[in-house]
């Protein structure tokens, strides 16, 4: 430890410490503005530089490591003088615009002018005047106002992965700008505005909508992917106007997806729901809440009485709180019927008599970062889990082995040290080769049978390579991600991965997909004793579906499959913050609300349970979930529906020690024999980005990126060949009854007999399973 | 000329006299790769050379005259792993051009160094980083390395000795601030030419990340006469603490500008001589002794000084890489230290904020001066903005911009007050 004096403060810190951290530590305030605690060192702004006993010029004191016995003083006249002329430089050049500045009032420059700038200016030359970039939907620029920090750039290159911005020019020309007329497409790229100093980079949905200081900032936590990012929620009017990140080191850190960032967009949707509306004599028509309630409890009773309590269904959202899906699954078993479930995407449930606990990601987040070696099995990473998708990056670049079995090769933005990328059939395969590489019981090549297809050297030989992989270090994982989860031999995969996991000394864990697919778990949102899951109420239609927060043929494996299920039935009922398509199988709308105007609770994927009130009130008529299916209750005359808080329906749900619930194990662990692949053309059906959830696919800003652009069927030439396609024409893809027309693209990296077909989006919203057998054939 | 200079091309233009002195068997016939060959077959300990270094007092040629046998010192001995050393050929400060002319007329001379060096600092790969606008010195060095390597004195197992050290040339693309060691390395690396903030130095974190040793031309073309001679006799051909000879490049209003190899000390007097005088027998104004960066000095102070470090430094000014610019009576100092401040306006690199905002600064206020739109407040002004520049920035650039704005405040400020008073000129 070395013993330093700042300001006359007496301190001991770690060698190795910078001046400018020692000083946060001990709560002096060094102005900067290139500096950030997350990014590395660039030293350029040079605000910060200090006065340093015996040091002749002043030292930049994020760049300078502290010595023994180092004298620092940050207000002596040498370092204001130092730091008010950088100030000074600073100014020349920035444009006197905080007017109609976005950033003003939340402006770094601003706030240090007050402190280190002159009244008036002694620049009297011409400024300089910077041309704006057009680098997307999401992100608007006013590079005149740029004082060249390079946060920005530096964040591509050390947090996303990507060097979407950079420098170019020389002196007073230098710019900050994307590659030649590029458009940003980091699906971090947000957490820029946050990063940037001064108004170069603000939030182009946000825009000229609101000052920082009239807003309300509201704690939340996002209610998209698994993560549980943590929100501020920033709010004018009863409206949502934008969101920025809580720092949370567990969890987001101080970042947040592009997702979680600008989704709440989709809060203002004018296609919120405002009253509960009735379809009567194949009218709809809007209604006050208790004839909407009355209609659902008589509808309801009906079928109990004419068809059984088994025949009702419960399709619940794992976007949807802890207390709502508790309710839901009460509700439920009320009736008593054990239908209910939330894992509408999954589509083999055969390991859940083997389910020990709810699958969680079987380590806390920050430990991603530590691990040694990783498989991950199933997953369009940095889609599906930005942050994660972090912190493995984060692993990588400090030596960690990240391996993967896929069937699509998407750019990760970092090393892969091996990976198979292989048909979602060939999947169970590979990671049965790498089973039995850990197992010793594959010593020769010879002793695999493998499908023909297969090509049999390379795959194998990967395997090999996987698990020597995994042999190695201390800290490693096999991580199974959605297209995992929804893979119709996911308990084949399941029970391969955990005997991968305990034969490598390797953590068991699951990606979660959505803001509560834990939480749904540990709330009971799963089928109850003889009760029907997801897979099981589409294939065996109910009479009777009462749907919460679910888009059917947006948020299901097969979204053909359920809307005729949907259709057929008596009564649906839809509990939704949205007017969707539900319109034309439900009889029943109600408005409900969406995370930001009610209270509730997500389980996390590392199974953090994390609580949130409503930033706003609700919007219109709408009513939050847990108090219509408290009323519900109440309705149907079930004991146990009196509840006055959200905060005891918790109480309820997630009573002791959640850890203990936890569980990735199955109890016979037990690989099925690996069967013969199917033939014909394969579907990889994953969910685009800004599709996942109902939120997000309203959020108009988002719905511009080049991610959230039309579905493509994408082949490899060979596949294309085959199908008798060409790259970039129409063809038409089938699957069952239901068909679209979609161009080819070619993407030589996906395996051959695949052809990649986003669901989750309306576009493909016809179609059948998301990784079953798929037809193509030219259109026209 | 009836005596000979002291230490005239002593050191490096000792072979000048020769027809095609660049080539191998030429540089061979007067004892080139001697002292390569004395140092391989002795196995002289690096530590001697590095002691012979020190007693020669040989300081860094490029400017900054910081004592070689230190620097060389400063890398790590026992490090696994590769070291580098670079040679920084990158000239492309206004008044320097003599390491065009060493690489042009005995590039061996350099290579033979560069080759000592990667034997004692223990480096297996030298890079030479040749200015970009130098394309017949780059040309003509990679003939000379082609023909080192031919000859079994470059490369793997050098003359059968077990010494393997390899040169690459790599040819800037003009940058001025590529000159400056860290952006040097960025540019090797592919980068664009942008100062690293020190610490950590080259020393411990170079080249692609490795201990790195970086070197003027001339210092490096020096090497082989100190290990050959002995550092003694290097340093007394010059005065102490600034041994050895010294290549002046005098330019500007001289009858005979030209590179010009004396002993260090060598009065500036005798200097302007060998230069053949002011032109036209004009009356001597002022001079900048070391490249555009340092400060004027006028005429009479420099009369009575010795071209070495210390005397130039106390007189106010520095010696630099010794590129002697000479001015008549008939330049108008507003004009020329326009055109000055005009060149690191537009080759600073942009990273740090003093320095990018404040060249344009400046030059626009010298611009508008010269065209007579001055204020009377100008010149505190220009004063502080110069002020404000140096010492804060990443690299010396910032203080290069600086300094020639200071040294013309100094010394020749009644000139600016005349040009905003009178709007024009008083030459």
């Amino acid at each position: 430890m070395l013993n330093i004096e700042i300001d006359g403060k007496q301190l001991t810190v770690e060698p190795g410490t910078t001046i400018i951290d020692a000083a946060d530590a001990a709560g002096i305030y060094i102005p900067r503005f290139c500096y950030h605690k997350k990014l590395s060192v660039a030293a350029n702004c040079r605000m910060c530089l200090v006065q340093v006993e015996k040091a002749p010029k002043p030292m930049p004191a994020c760049a300078t490591p502290v010595t023994d016995g180092m004298k620092v003083m940050t207000r002596s006249e040498t370092a204001l003088k130092a730091q008010k002329a950088v100030m000074e430089f600073l100014l020349v050049n920035h444009p006197l615009d905080c007017p109609i500045c976005d950033q003003g009032g939340e402006c770094q420059l601003q706030d240090l002018a007050v402190g280190y700038g002159m009244g008036n200016s002694r620049y009297a030359e011409e400024k300089r005047v910077v041309l704006n970039k057009n680098i997307g939907p999401l992100i608007s620029t006013d590079m005149t106002r740029c004082i060249h920090c390079t946060r920005c750039v530096r964040f591509g290159q050390e947090i996303a992965g990507i060097m979407e911005m950079g420098q170019i020019g020389r002196g007073e020309h230098s710019e900050i700008t994307t590659f030649i007329e590029s458009s940003i497409g980091s699906e971090l790229s947000g957490n820029i505005i946050d990063l940037c100093p001064v108004g170069a980079l603000t939030s182009k949905p946000f825009r000229y909508s609101a000052r920082g200081w009239e807003l309300t900032t509201r704690p939340s936590i996002s209610p998209h992917d698994g993560l549980g990012a943590n929100l501020a929620v920033e709010t004018k009017n009863n409206r949502v106007f934008r969101v920025l990140p809580r720092d949370n080191e567990e969890i987001n850190e101080c970042w947040l997806s592009d997702k979680d960032r600008f989704a709440y967009e989709g809060l203002n949707s004018p296609e919120r729901l405002q009253r509960p509306m009735v379809k009567r004599y194949g009218e709809w028509r809007e209604c006050d809440w208790p004839e909407a309630l009355e209609a659902v409890a008589g509808g309801l009773k009906r079928v109990r009485t004419e068809n059984g309590d088994a025949q009702i269904g419960a399709l619940a959202s794992p976007h949807a709180t802890v207390e709502e899906l508790y309710l839901l699954q009460k509700l439920m078993h009320g009736i008593g019927s054990g239908n209910v479930d939330h894992r509408l995407r999954q589509s083999d449930f055969s390991a859940d008599a083997n389910l020990q606990g709810a699958p969680w990601l079987g380590m806390a987040i920050a430990e991603l970062e530590k691990l040694d070696s990783v498989l991950v099995v199933g997953s369009t990473l940095r889609a599906d889990h930005p942050l994660l998708a972090h912190r493995l990056r984060q692993a990588v670049k400090r030596g960690a082995q990240l391996n993967l079995i896929n069937p699509v090769d998407d750019d990760l933005l970092c090393n892969v040290a091996n990976k198979a990328i292989v048909a979602p059939d060939a999947m169970v395969q590979a990671l049965d080769q790498v089973r039995r590489a850990l197992a010793g019981s594959e010593s020769s090549p010879e002793s695999t049978v493998l499908s023909p297809e297969m090509p049999y050297g390379t795959q194998h030989s990967i395997a090999l390579a996987i698990a020597a992989s995994l042999r190695q270090g201390e800290r490693k994982a096999v991580l199974l991600g959605n297209l995992a989860q929804h893979h119709p031999r996911y308990a084949e995969l399941h029970a391969l991965a955990q005997q991968v996991a305990e034969l490598a000394g390797a953590k068991l864990g699951f990606l979660g997909e959505a803001a509560n697919s834990v939480g749904a778990c540990l709330a009971g949102a799963v089928p109850g004793n003889d009760g029907m899951n997801a897979g099981k109420m589409v294939e065996d239609p109910r009479r009777a579906y009462i749907l919460l927060g679910v888009e059917a043929e947006l948020d299901s494996y097969n979204p053909a499959r359920i809307l005729a299920a949907l259709q057929s039935a008596q009564l649906v009922v839809a509990l939704s913050p949205y007017k969707h398509h539900a319109l034309d199988y439900a009889h029943v709308l109600l408005p409900v609300a969406p995370f930001s105007e009610t209270s509730g609770t997500f389980v996390s994927t590392e199974g953090r349970a994390q609580s949130f009130s409503a930033a706003v009130k609700p919007l219109g008529e709408t009513r939050p979930a847990w108090k219509v299916l408290r009323v519900l209750g109440n309705l149907m005359e079930l004991p146990g529906f009196d509840y006055e808080s959200s905060e005891q329906v918790r109480a309820e749900a997630l009573h002791g020690d959640l850890s203990a619930k936890l569980n990735n194990q199955l109890k016979a662990p037990v690989a099925k024999p690996v069967g013969a692949a199917a033939g014909g053309l394969q579907r990889i059906g994953e969910v685009p980005m800004y599709h996942a959830d109902s939120i997000v696919r309203r959020a108009t800003a988002l719905q511009k990126t080049a991610a959230a652009g039309m579905p493509a069927a994408t082949m490899n030439g060979e596949t294309l060949d085959r199908a008798g396609v060409a790259e970039g024409t129409d063809v038409i893809v089938r699957q069952g009854a239901g068909s679209v027309v979609l161009k080819a693209v070619r993407d030589d990296r996906l395996p051959n007999d695949c052809v990649r077909v986003p669901a989750g989006h309306p576009a493909t919203a016809m179609l059948g399973g998301m990784l079953d057998e798929i037809v193509v054939g030219r259109a026209g | 000329m009836a005596n000979t200079p002291k230490g005239q091309n002593e050191v490096i233009f000792h072979s000048i006299h020769l027809p095609e002195s660049w080539k191998l068997a030429n540089y061979l016939s007067v004892g080139g790769y001697d002292a390569l060959k004395k140092v391989l077959a002795e196995k002289m300990p690096p530590d001697e050379i590095i002691n012979q270094l020190k007693i020669s007092a040989l300081r860094g040629r490029g400017g900054a005259g910081f004592p070689t046998g230190l620097k060389w010192s400063f890398m790590p001995r026992n490090y696994e792993g590769d070291k580098y050393l670079v040679c920084n050929s990158d000239e492309g400060e206004p008044g320097t051009f003599k390491d065009r002319d060493i690489i042009r007329y005995n590039p061996h001379q350099l290579i033979e160094g560069m080759i000592i060096g990667g034997y004692t600092l223990g480096a297996k790969v030298g890079y030479n980083y040749i200015h970009g606008e130098i394309w017949e010195a780059y040309e003509r060095f990679e003939e000379a390395l082609d023909e080192a390597r031919a000859a079994g004195l470059l490369g793997r197992n050098i003359l059968g000795s077990g010494l393997d050290f390899d040169i690459h040339a790599h040819h800037g693309f003009g940058a001025y601030v590529c000159g400056e060691e860290t952006a040097l390395l960025e540019s090797i690396e592919g980068k664009k030419g942008q100062p690293r903030f020190k610490p950590p130095f080259p020393a411990s974190f170079g080249l692609y990340g490795k201990p790195t040793t970086i070197n003027n031309t001339e210092t490096l073309a020096s090497i082989p006469y100190i290990v050959k001679h002995g550092g003694q006799k290097f340093l007394e051909l010059g005065k102490p603490n600034n041994g050895g000879t010294k290549i002046f490049s005098v330019s500007g209003h001289v009858n005979s500008p030209g590179n010009f190899e004396v002993a260090m000390g060598t009065p500036f007097s005798e200097l302007l001589a060998m230069a053949g005088g002011v032109r036209g027998g004009r009356k001597l104004k002022a001079v900048i002794p070391g490249g555009s960066s340092v400060p004027v000095l006028p005429g009479e102070i420099m009369m009575q000084l010795t071209m070495d470090y210390d005397s130039i430094a106390q007189a106010g000014s520095y010696l630099g890489a010794g590129s002697v610019i000479v001015m008549d009576d008939t330049v108008c100092m507003v004009r020329a230290l326009e055109r000055l401040s005009y060149f690191y306006f537009e080759e600073s690199c942009g990273q740090c904020t003093p320095c990018r905002e404040g060249t344009g600064w400046l030059y626009r206020i010298i611009h508008r001066i010269e065209h007579g739109l001055g204020r009377p407040e100008d010149l505190d002004l220009l004063d502080s903005v110069a002020g404000n520049i140096s010492g804060r920035t990443i690299c010396a650039l910032g203080d290069a911009a600086a300094m020639p704005v200071q040294g013309m405040l100094k010394h020749f400020r009644h000139e600016f007050e005349h040009h905003i008073q009178h709007k024009k000129c008083m030459v």
